[in-house]
């Protein structure tokens, strides 16, 4: 953990490691333009389509990996991580640079008390409502409409986790 | 070609293209795989209430709602342009055990008896919905990501703090599918 003084130069305990610009290191172009947008867009229109075709949306697949009923999920998990964990090392072995040219930078991760807390709390969830944060959005454009309701649950508990996050222990 | 999008993909292939998203995204604009920050995001924008942690400039995270906007969208187009008829079948144990609940798979991805709009003011859906959507928000902020930004970015980055968080979503969702949930759908 570290402590960062922010905006309203309260200082506070910074946790999560999610928030490029908070990090000094991490140089966010100066207003980017309309095609970088269109960029992510993109990327998740193919993310979309992933989640849905890979059925990882699936309530019901979601069921049978936590009753270890089915090895598909954890193909999948394992053979993404595979792929990942090779594509990092590629990339620091070969100093390869953004399409901006920008050196890329990869969040290092420290422990703390919330990774476990706040994980068990997180798959409770997970195995309620079939989905983590990604698959909530494909659910909703799948036509399943009711998961908008899940979707803005989540939101408020991102942010009453942000209004206790001083209080809770890390 | 065509037939063979429109069929359901094995886990050698579709998992791998998920992988790709990491490198994807380092290279696109040095970003981090990672969604649940989206939500995040979504309250600095819209309600941040002088909480200091929603005090930061979400306009240079806009690229992550553009990410989950896309998603969106390719989730429609996929599910309604890009499937057939085939399903690839799930376990007989789990469909019989579904049964006994009332809940019986059919074309949708959630199980429709409990994800509708008239269930949300039963006590069943109201703890599964919104109860379960609470948990995801919370848990996965307090965790620091979700099964993004830990399970694939952060393992994929060989992170050990990624891996107890990783660890912790599959404890949790083990104890809640097999010793809690049964009894939320018995009601």
């Amino acid at each position: 953990m570290e402590i960062v003084t922010n905006s309203t130069s309260e200082k506070f305990v910074h946790t999560d490691f999610e928030i490029a610009s908070q990090d000094s290191q991490n140089s966010v172009p100066p207003k980017p333009s309309l095609g970088f947008y269109v960029r992510f867009f993109v990327i998740g229109v193919a993310f979309g389509i992933l989640l849905i075709k890979s059925e990882v949306v699936s309530w019901f697949r979601i069921q049978e990996m936590f009753r270890f009923q089915s090895f598909h999920m954890y193909g999948i998990m394992g053979s993404a991580i595979l792929v990942g964990v090779i594509s990092i090392l590629l990339i620091k072995k070969f100093h390869i640079r953004s399409i901006d040219g920008e050196k890329i930078s990869l969040p290092k991760r420290t422990f703390n008390k919330g990774q476990v807390y706040g994980g068990l709390l997180f798959g409770f969830g997970w195995a309620m409502t079939g989905a983590c944060p990604g698959p909530l959005f494909a659910q909703i454009g799948a036509g399943a409409t009711v998961v908008i309701i899940t979707l803005l649950s989540a939101i408020a508990g991102t942010w009453i986790y942000g209004l206790l996050q001083q209080k809770l222990p890390h | 070609m065509l037939e063979a999008i429109r069929s359901p993909w094995p886990w050698y292939i579709s998992g791998p293209l998920i992988g790709l998203m990491v490198p994807i995204l380092l290279l696109a604009g040095n970003k981090s795989f990672g969604i649940s920050s989206s939500l995040r995001h979504i309250c600095a924008a819209c309600i941040p209430a002088r909480i200091p942690f929603f005090q930061y400039d979400w306009k240079k995270e806009a690229w992550n709602l553009f990410l989950v906007a896309g998603i969106v969208l390719g989730a429609y187009l996929a599910f309604f342009y890009l499937r057939d008829q085939s399903r690839a079948p799930l376990n007989p144990a789990l469909v019989s055990e579904l049964g006994s609940y009332g809940i019986h798979p059919a074309e949708s991805i959630v199980p429709v008896e409990i994800f509708n709009w008239q269930q949300l003011l039963s006590a069943k859906g109201l703890v599964v919905m919104i109860g379960g959507g609470f948990l995801i928000g919370f848990g996965t902020r307090y965790a620091g990501g979700c099964t993004s930004g830990h399970s694939i970015m952060g393992l994929s980055n060989l992170q050990w703090p990624s891996l107890v968080a990783t660890i912790c979503f599959m404890i949790g969702g083990i104890v809640m599918a097999n010793f809690i949930l049964p009894s939320i759908l018995n009601w």
